[in-house]
């Protein structure tokens, strides 16, 4: 029987996701320009928006006592970011304006020198680095830090930043986006009210800039329910990731490829690992895997566990001990499956959100922060006498596509998908375009859903090695890893169907890297019950790639990342 | 070193964590007393010469009949005062740390207090960051004030007898001020999870709900609470309250009883430091078994049953 | 009436509590946050406040000054003012020096009710409120897990060993709430966004009467003593009497 995820959608629809400001005018609290997210999109529009509102403090009364609040669902800003991180420091010297020096950013360090290594079980292969890879003038940064300091920074210019606070949903007047809903807090198990329940409040603003990163809740329904969606599905790979503190420094940015991914085209194994030194005594290992494989045994937590045995990483993390663990969804289609439109009435989009990545680069930092900033100077222009507000948010549209990162994306538009081919077949075919700078093979390519892809299993999982507490752990003591301390006693926040075939309840319980999914009970049909442990959710998105729906719980729950 | 020790009673007898203190400060050596605050506590002079105290300060007053702090600080200050003792110990408990505190501020004096252990040249041993470090502390200067945690040491019983003296009961104005309007009595339902010297707590190994019947009868037989995992409150089992661990309650026993519990690190932070862990589970490979100073691999269902009726005839 | 919560900013669980093995205290470096037990207390004050039609809560607190950001949680839960003392030389201030200085502050403030949470996430069991009652020569009552006021006498429940006490204080007095007294609230987003307007005082060393020198140091870190050996036993018909055993020689039957 042929099973695929996406024959089991989640009990959700866009239509939860908008509805029309109920709070007494009175009680609606009103700001200038409204940012959900406090990532480095968020924060870069944030930032923008406060040097804007320097310029020019004429603005400020019609902005109110808020000119700009960001929004950020997380314990605290860098709580829910997670991520190699080389960066291209680029969009942030444009952020400031050429105003703050390279050693005034907060990076770990320039990259120094690089390797790409190809694995067998036992060995490794130095390649050349792919151009498309080449780091000289990046820095490695940690994801998290950035996002702390970049929300002081917008602090100082102006922005109220309001951890702990979800953005349930959009508040649309009359076909325009006015602000948000913020989340309830303080909800049992069953969705009842406890002693301390506090109500979410209608937060209304000019203009609503959405930069929730992958997965983004509001965005999705956004995209869906304003018709911007492009010609391609999104497609997302598997990010989970350690950081070690290690006695010896690491002096090299390393990427690998091949082993423990199995390189056959029907298995759709995609993806690879990055090892970079985070200063002095620290390292962070990752193992990123698209999410259209197929094997319902695959679990890339495991892989990343795995991979550590290997004899070459082994040696880097000799000596040493995991300090933190991380896991989040990275969006894939690159240009083929950008948005048609990135602005609605009263709606901006930026960053992950809408797949400003550059995969081959393994690049999404700088193009989050050029878009935020994009986004914040449309969004002013909604102030300006004779533009209407359309003609504002439009020139958002017509900004990013005259930007770097357009540039960029289209140039490597087709070399994810031609992995879909297989490892050496995709190799091949990237070279080719990187060659050619794109032009070559000529055409568009398409992306499949994730969730269609029909689902395998093997014994993969035999192969995983058994967590020793030292180099490799099990699942939940990484979700401990990751700060996780959600409270309990809260509704479940992930939508799925909850009795489905018994290759798709295995292909969620490998798949998820915080053990959320656990295969209960079969039925006399050979359906089986999935059982779920929602506080160990780490919001990583995979569930929604693969034929669930991942939707934000109570604010400040989930991981509490510092340096990832 | 010139010892004063800070009997606690109740319900007409000193209590052991009082008397284990007692046992520490003689095993320290210098002149020690011990000083019993009450009224109609003459009598209790005798259990504590009993167990090594040489000396009992005895204040016996109507005025500090109710188990209340203030009063006790201004006994205790005037006796270190007058009598010149150096050094003031306490067992933990809500009325002493109150009085060891009170007695910091009065005497000018430095507190130590979660103490595990002092030495006789004046050098404490405290745990800190869940017991994951041992810290040594010490006094610079006046007398030094120590709080041990409860059930550090143990009675001795000496068979002695203490020379009693009076004690003079000055209070000042305000410590009169709070007024007892009604005493606790005898224990209730039995301790909370909290306060509880021993919990036994069941996980999924229990199997269904109504076997946690099995925890809550061994709990009981052995006078302590009953604890839960996640996992259990999760699916409904037993009530929130019950839940050790990171994300429910963190708790310290003098036993900790795991039956069916795998482990995991986020229920480990929630009772790791518990004196002494005993974990049943039948699956060898269990987590737990890693960090319980007893692990037996069995069947629960077989062993807790025959486990409490063995304790109940062994308790009475 | 005038409630006064004495609050303290402790390291944030997320950023790791440590010590800092050059000073062997805890690591006050990284993020600060309210102790989580002293939110209790916050609780209870806007409680009794909100019950009486009117009052004042104001939130004292002894800290670095980065502590002016956690401390203003207490401000977006409801509180209308804070005063924080800080000073460079509290750094590493013992449980008298805290007192001395917080006694100083609220006796500026004069207020009706102080109240405490029951224990100091950081410190772990500490009675500060005890040493602040004496120096400020008023009634205390701990492990609260009730209260009432009426007039200018409280009620409370107070939880011990033995089971609950109900007693009687004329007020002003100090108060230390337990942790089951109530379910702390959410600050609302308005809260939030109000609480950077309300004010916030910051009084220095000499405005609370000097620091004297600790009267308590620390002197070493040690690794904890080993478990001791761990016992493993596979049943074989006899591990309940084994069990029965081992607990009787640890002498806990």
């Amino acid at each position: 029987m042929i099973v695929r995820p996406s024959d089991f959608p989640p009990p959700w629809s866009a239509g939860e996701a908008f509805r029309p400001p109920t709070d007494p005018a009175d009680e609606r609290i009103e700001v200038g320009f409204l940012v959900v997210g406090a990532g480095p999109a968020g924060l870069a529009a944030a930032i923008r928006l406060g040097q804007l509102l320097e310029e020019h403090p004429e603005q400020a009364e019609r902005l109110g006592d808020v000119p700009v609040a960001v929004l950020e669902k997380g314990k605290a800003p860098g709580a829910h970011l997670v991520s190699g991180a080389v960066v291209n420091p680029r969009a942030l010297q444009r952020l400031f304006r050429g105003r703050k020096r390279l050693d005034q950013l907060p990076f770990a360090g320039p990259v120094e020198a690089e390797s790409v290594l190809f694995l067998t079980r036992k060995h490794a292969y130095r390649i050349p680095t792919p151009p498309t890879m080449v780091n000289d003038r990046n820095h490695i940064a940690s994801l998290s830090r950035l996002g702390g300091w970049l929300a002081e920074e917008a602090e100082s210019l102006g922005a109220t930043v309001l951890p702990e606070t979800v953005a349930e949903s959009l508040l649309v007047e009359g076909g325009r986006v006015v602000g948000v809903r913020t989340g309830d807090r303080g909800r049992g198990r069953n969705g009842e009210a406890l002693a301390n329940f506090e109500p979410g409040s209608d937060l209304t603003a000019r203009v609503t800039i959405l930069a929730e990163g992958t997965q983004g809740h509001l965005t999705g329904a956004a995209l869906e329910r304003f018709g911007l969606q492009g010609e391609n599905p999104q497609v997302w790979a598997l990010g989970v990731k350690e950081v070690w503190r290690v006695p010896r420094p690491l002096r090299r940015v390393i990427h690998t490829m091949g082993w423990p991914l199995r390189a056959r085209a029907k298995y759709r194994e995609f993806g690879g690992s990055f090892i970079y030194p985070v200063g002095e005594d620290l390292v962070t290992i990752g193992m990123v895997v698209g999410l259209d494989y197929r094997d319902t045994a695959l679990s890339v937590h495991d892989l990343l566990q795995e991979l550590k045995t290997h004899p070459r990483i082994r040696r880097i993390l000799e000596g040493g001990e995991r300090v933190q663990w991380g896991a989040k969804t990275i969006p894939e289609g690159g240009f083929v499956a950008l948005p048609r439109r990135f602005h609605a009435p009263g709606l901006l989009l930026a960053g992950d959100g809408v797949g400003l990545v550059n995969v081959p680069a393994l690049k999404g930092i700088h193009y989050a922060i050029e878009s935020g900033r994009l986004a914040a100077e449309a969004a002013w222009r909604t102030l300006a006498r004779g533009t209407s507000a359309r003609a504002a948010l439009a020139s958002y549209d017509e900004s990013l596509r005259s930007s770097f990162i357009w540039r960029d994306l289209r140039e490597v538009r087709n070399m994810r998908q031609a992995f879909g081919h297989g490892f050496y077949v995709g190799g091949a075919l990237a070279s080719a375009m990187t060659a050619s700078k794109g032009r070559f093979p000529p055409g568009e390519s398409r992306t499949e859903r994730d969730a269609e892809q029909s689902l395998l299993h093997t014994r993969r999982a035999d192969l995983y090695p058994a967590p020793d507490g030292r180099l490799t752990f099990d699942k939940l003591s990484s979700v401990f890893a990751s700060g996780n301390r959600t409270r309990d006693d809260q509704p479940n926040h992930i939508r799925v169907q909850t009795r489905v075939p018994r290759e798709l309840a295995e292909l969620w319980a490998h798949m998820c890297p915080a053990q959320v999914y656990e295969v209960g009970e079969e039925d006399r049909d050979g359906t089986v019950e999935v059982h779920l442990a929602p506080s160990n959710c780490v919001q990583c998105g995979a569930i929604t790639a693969k034929g669930g729906r991942l939707t934000p719980p109570e604010g400040g729950s989930g991981p509490e990342y510092t340096i990832t | 070193m010139k010892t004063l020790v800070f009997l606690e009673h109740h319900d007409g007898a000193i209590q052991k964590g009082a008397l284990g203190v007692l046992a520490k400060a003689v095993a320290l050596g210098g002149a020690v007393a011990g000083v019993l605050t009450g009224s109609d506590v003459r009598a209790l002079a005798e259990e504590a010469g009993a167990h090594g105290a040489p000396t009992v300060w005895v204040a016996d007053d109507e005025r500090l009949a109710a188990p209340l702090p203030q009063p006790r600080v201004d006994v205790l200050a005037k006796l270190v005062r007058d009598e010149g003792f150096d050094t003031v110990l306490f067992a933990q408990s809500v009325l002493a740390a109150d009085v060891a505190a009170g007695l910091a501020a009065r005497l000018d004096a430095g507190l130590n207090w979660d103490l595990v252990d002092l030495n006789a040249d004046g050098v404490g041993t405290r745990p800190a960051l869940a017991d994951s470090v041992y810290v040594d502390v010490g006094w610079t200067d006046g007398p030094r004030l120590a709080v041990f945690r409860s059930g550090t040491f143990d009675p001795s019983r000496t068979g002695g007898t203490a020379e009693v003296k009076d004690a003079a009961v000055e209070l000042e104005d305000f410590s009169t001020l709070a007024e007892m309007v009604e005493q606790a009595h005898a224990e209730q339902q039995g301790p909370s999870i909290e306060e509880a010297d021993v919990i036994v707590a069941g996980g999924r190994g229990l199997g269904e709900p109504e076997k946690f019947s099995l925890a809550e009868e061994l709990a009981q037989a052995l006078g302590g609470a009953v604890g839960a995992t996640r996992a259990v409150v999760d699916a409904g089992w037993y009530p929130y309250s019950a839940q050790v661990g990171q994300t429910g309650k963190t708790v310290s026993p003098k036993l900790y009883v795991a039956l069916g519990i795998s482990g995991a690190i986020q229920h480990k932070v929630g009772m790791q430091s518990s004196n002494v862990i005993v974990s049943i589970n039948k699956d060898p490979n269990a987590p737990i078994f890693e960090f319980s100073d007893l692990g037996v691999v069995g069947d629960l269902h077989e062993i807790v049953p025959k486990l409490t009726e063995l304790v109940r005839a062994r308790r009475s | 009436m005038k409630v006064a919560v004495c609050v303290k900013a402790v390291p944030d669980a997320a950023s790791g509590r440590r010590i800092d093995p050059s000073t062997k205290r805890l690591d006050r470096s990284g993020e600060l946050a309210i102790s989580e037990w002293d939110t209790y207390a916050i609780e209870e004050a806007l409680v009794l406040t909100e019950a009486a039609g009117d009052g004042e809560v104001v939130v004292v607190s002894l800290g670095p000054e980065r502590a002016v950001d956690a401390v203003r949680k207490a401000l977006a839960m409801g509180a209308d003012r804070a005063v924080l003392v800080t000073d460079p030389a509290f750094e590493g201030a013992d449980l008298l020096g805290t007192a001395k200085a917080l006694a100083a502050a609220l006796e500026r403030e004069a207020p009706d009710l102080v109240l405490f949470g029951q224990q100091s996430a950081d410190g772990g069991g500490a009675c500060l409120w005890a040493a602040v009652a004496d120096r400020l020569r008023r009634p205390i009552v701990s492990q609260v897990s009730e209260l009432t006021v009426d007039g200018g006498t409280l009620t409370g429940k107070r939880q011990t060993e033995f089971g609950y006490d109900t007693l009687r204080l004329p007020l002003p007095a100090v108060v230390a709430v337990a942790d089951s007294i109530n379910t702390p609230r959410y600050p609302s987003l308005k809260g939030i966004m109000g609480a950077k307007k309300k004010p916030q005082e910051t009084l220095a060393a000499a405005d609370v009467g000097g620091l004297d020198e600790s009267r308590t140091t620390v002197l070493a870190l040690n690794p904890p003593p080993a478990r001791g050996e761990a016992r493993r036993i596979d049943d074989d018909g006899t591990a309940a009497e084994k069990i029965v055993e081992f607990l009787a020689e640890r002498r806990l039957l």
